[in-house]
Formats: structure tokens, sequence, C-alpha cells
């Protein structure tokens, strides 16, 4: 084994006291007070008296942003794991379509794949009379399936082949370990490869729910009422078009935030020394 | 070498005989290639109980080789494999290779032995206790209460107790190394195999591994070991075989071999190594 040495130094200096006196630094003073000074423009100087009649539609429209991303994360992930295994370890016949899917869904606006969806099996569906009399029927007729489908093969996509590599990055020693030991094979799935593979793709996770989030308005366009969808009503009914999207930023913002949050806390459940 | 007394019959199908001179590992001419390459030409070794056997051979002799085709990390070309009293049924793969004929039995087998690799192998996202109980709880269904009581024993014994809840990535490669010993023997194995336990660790620390698998061997534990480390080899081997482009070279009581080397090979192997 060959390893190169490598000096290390301190960039930041590591006092308390230092870090305290950089959180006061005068340029950060100035640029906290530049920062409190927009805010409060933007709320003495914007209109906002139109926001009390739109509590119950934001309210609304918050709570579907944040199922739709919840609900199409979770199932996205869940089918991105069979979908990076079968890219990293399976037989060609399950291996070449996962690389397909993948292929297609990442190579292909999400634009185009809700619209396909929507407007392409949405208008053929009713053709069909024994859809329309089926139980899913009600469901299928309504625009949300379609969003919660389109933003869910989405995420599964990207995600696998994201999850793709995380197994394959597992060190196969790791693995032999499992096998010497007399595990099956599934244990070994789920006991050595798939927490080492979720660990390491963690914070590419994180990044992708933040691009999910972002990616969340295009539902409006199939007349899903998501939290972007309120903002362009009220544009369409007050003539107001600045301040209902200053809002919609700073909340995007703050879900990022709590998305940023949670995969930290999830991260440092485990030691980051891996490998 | 006394003719085993094998009588007593014991009712766990692993351990048909508990005799001490029972047949742990039987190979018969073991062949292995890789595509056109033979890496084993037909290698045998009977170890009995209590047996602690050192491999040795220059690099690209088959001795690790043959050590992972007796748990079958490497699927052997032919040969026959017996364990605890076991003949491994294998099918032929149609290309000149085999497989083994039943999953079960392979993954039954391994998990009565303990596999120590060169590069440790602990597992990177567990804490040592954890490794520890891993596969008894996993594999074997043993309570985890058990396996945890088990386990601190035998952190203990390789000198590792306050490490208990430590992740392997901040643990030396001593203490890693000690580490993958305590989670093979936590499955209480029939034989250890030992895939040069030593060759990964930097010099200062290699006394530590090797004192805690001498005095395994002391113990009577049966023991196969692929080692470069050749003084230790003489000291705890009870036979050695020397391995040269897979084939047995020559082997015997290590101070034969050792001591008075018949093969021009092993005489220039033994003069290069120390």
């Amino acid at each position: 084994m060959t390893e190169t040495a490598v000096q290390t130094f301190r960039i930041a200096p590591k006092q308390n006291g230092d870090t305290e006196a950089r959180r006061l630094a005068p340029h950060r003073i100035v640029l906290a007070l530049i920062g409190l000074g927009l805010v409060a423009a933007s709320i003495f100087f914007l209109r906002w008296d139109w926001l009390p009649n739109y509590y119950g539609l934001i309210a609304q429209g918050l709570w579907r942003t944040i199922w739709i991303l919840a609900v199409t994360c979770v199932l996205g992930f869940l089918l991105a794991v069979p979908l990076g295994l079968a890219q990293a370890a399976g037989p060609a016949i399950v291996a070449v379509p996962a690389r397909a899917f993948c292929t297609i869904i990442r190579g292909t606006p999400l634009l185009l794949q809700l619209w396909l969806l929507y407007y392409g099996l949405g208008s053929l569906f009713p053709q069909y009379p024994w859809i329309r009399e089926s139980e899913l029927w009600p469901y299928l007729r309504q625009a949300w399936p379609y969003a919660v489908l389109a933003l869910t093969l989405s995420y599964a996509g990207y995600e696998g082949e994201v999850m793709r590599g995380a197994f394959a990055g597992v060190p196969k020693g790791q693995l032999e370990a499992a096998r010497a030991f007399g595990m099956r094979r599934f244990t070994i799935l789920r006991r050595i490869w798939l927490p080492q593979a979720i660990h390491r793709a963690l914070p590419t996770l994180a990044g992708e729910a933040v691009l999910q989030l972002k990616a969340t308005p295009l539902v409006a366009t199939i007349t899903v009422i998501d939290l972007y969808a309120v903002a362009s009503r009220v544009r369409q009914d007050m003539f107001i078009t600045y301040e209902p999207l200053l809002l919609l930023a700073a909340f995007y913002l703050v879900i990022t935030g709590v998305i940023v949050f949670l995969f930290r806390r999830l991260e440092r459940l485990i030691p980051s020394k891996l490998g | 070498m006394t003719a085993p007394l094998a009588t007593a019959v014991s009712a766990d199908p692993l351990h048909p005989v508990t005799s001490e001179q029972a047949e742990a590992i039987h190979v018969r001419d073991l062949h292995k290639c890789f595509g056109e390459l033979e890496v084993l030409k037909g290698v045998s070794l009977t170890a009995r109980d209590g047996d602690v056997v050192a491999l040795i051979g220059g690099s690209g002799s088959g001795k690790s080789t043959f050590l992972r085709c007796i748990n079958f990390l490497e699927n052997p070309t032919s040969g026959v494999i017996r364990i605890n009293g076991e003949d491994v049924r294998m099918i032929s793969d149609g290309h000149g290779g085999q497989y083994p004929a039943d999953r079960r039995q392979i993954e039954r087998i391994r998990s009565r032995l303990g596999m120590v690799f060169q590069n440790f192998n602990l597992w990177q996202h567990m804490t040592l206790i954890q490794n520890v109980i891993e596969v008894p709880i996993h594999v074997l269904g043993v309570k985890r209460d058990e396996a945890i009581a088990i386990g601190e024993q035998l952190l203990e014994r390789v000198g590792l107790s306050e490490k208990r809840d430590v992740y392997p990535a901040y643990l030396s490669g001593g203490q890693q190394q000690r580490g993958a010993i305590a989670r093979a023997l936590a499955i209480q194995p029939r034989v250890m195999l030992f895939d040069e336990p030593t060759s990964a660790l930097d010099p200062e620390l290699v006394g530590e591994v090797l004192k805690v698998i001498a005095d395994l061997a002391k113990e009577g534990r049966t023991m196969l070991l692929v080692t470069h480390e050749m003084k230790f080899a003489r000291e705890v081997a009870s036979h050695v075989m020397y391995l040269h482009n897979g084939v047995v070279e020559e082997e015997g009581r290590p101070e034969t071999v050792f001591g008075s080397p018949k093969s021009e090979r092993l005489k220039q192997f033994i003069r290069s190594v120390s």
C-alpha cells in the first residue's frame, strides 16, 4: 500500500473566541442589516392586503406541495433501490431494462413526462368503459395521481442511477466477509449492502430531494393546486405579481432548509468514515 | 499421528463425530482454474481437530486461493472437499467448472468456518460489538443478550473491551484485525481460516495479532493459516505445507520442513524470507 503523505494545516481558526469574532465581523453586520432592510422594505412598501383572503388556499397549497414531495421521494426511493441493485449486480435481463428506464427518465424533461402521462394516459383511459367502471376511476379522473406518478418515476430514475453507484461503491471485502460467514443473500443485502449503500448515497439523496421540491411546481401545469399554483391564482385574481412570488420564494427556501436539516440529522446517525 | 478414535456420534449434523481427532477438513486433489490459468494443480489436505496447518509459499503459489476454496469464496474447478464430515455436493456448470449444488449447505458450512481476512473486512457501518454479534444473531439465530454476553467476553480476550462501541474506521489495523478475530470466534467455529492476517499491518502492529493467534493455537483450536511469518508458522503450526505453482512441494512437521528442507525450491524460499 502506498499512501502519499499530505501536509495538513488548519484553514479556519479554531478557538471559540475567534468564531465569535467572525460571526460579528463588520461586513457580516452590514450584510445582515441590508438583509433585514430588504425584508422590512418589502413588508412596508409592497402590497400584502390580499394575504388574509388567501390564508386557506396558501395552507392547502403548502400542504399539497409537502405531501407530494414526501410521497414521491419515498415511493421513488423504494423504486430506486431495486433499479440500482439491478444495474449494479443484476443479470442482463433486469439490468438492461433498469438502465433503459433510468436513461429515458433522465434524458427527457420532467414537464414532458408529466404531460405525456396526464394528457396521454389521461385521455386514453376514458375510452375504455371497463376503466371508467372500475374502482380506480374516481382517482384516475383527477390530476394529482398523474402528478404523483410522474414525480415518483422521475425521482426513481435519478435515484436509481445514484443507488447503482452506491451499491457498486461498497467495497467487495465487506460483502465477501458476509458471504464467508454464511449469510444468505437477502440477509447480506438487508444487513450489509443496503445500509452501506444508503449511507454512501445520503448526501446525494439530500440534494436530489431539494431538486425534487423545486420540480413540484410543474404539477401546477396539470391543474394540481400546489403552493406555486396559489401564487398564480393571486396574480390572476388581484393583478399582483411580485408579492406572491416573493412569498413563494420564502416558502421554498424554508422547506429546503428543513430538508437539508433532516438529512443532516440522518447522516449524523452513522459516523461519516466509511470504506 | 494416532488413528482417530471416532466412536461417539453427536446429534448435531455439523459435528457428527465428537472425538478429539475427528476430521474437520478433508480436501483431495483440488484443482482451480481462472480461465486458462491453473492456479491449483491437485492439492490435498486433511486437518483434524486441534491441528494448526500453516500454508506457506511465494506470492502466486495458490495458497490464498486454496484457503478461499475451502469456504467456497472461490468455486474449485474439481476435487473433493469434505468439511465436518460432510461432502460438499457440486454441479458441473458445463464449461469445465462446477458450483455448489445446494447453497444452503454452503451457507451452513461457512457459518462454522471462522474466516479472518488480510484486510480485516470488519463491517464499517457497525461498531465492534455489533460486528461481533451480527453473525450469531442473523445467521445462527442466537438470542441478542446471549450474543452480546459472548461478544463482550471475546472482545475482552482480544484486548478490545474498551473499544466495544467504536466503529472500525477509528481503530488501528492491529485492533481491527483482533476485532475480526473476535468476530470469527463468535460463531464458535469448527475451524479458523486465516488469510494472511498480518500482511496488511504496519510492522509494529503485527506482534499483537500474532499473539492472539498463538493463544488460540495453544488452546487447541483447529486452524488453517496462510502466512508469510515463517518464524511464527514454525512456532505455532503442527503441520506446514509449502505450495509452489499450485502444487504441494513439501509438507510435514514444522521442524522438518524448516529444519531440513528437501526440495531446492523450499530451501531457496526459506533463505529468501528469513
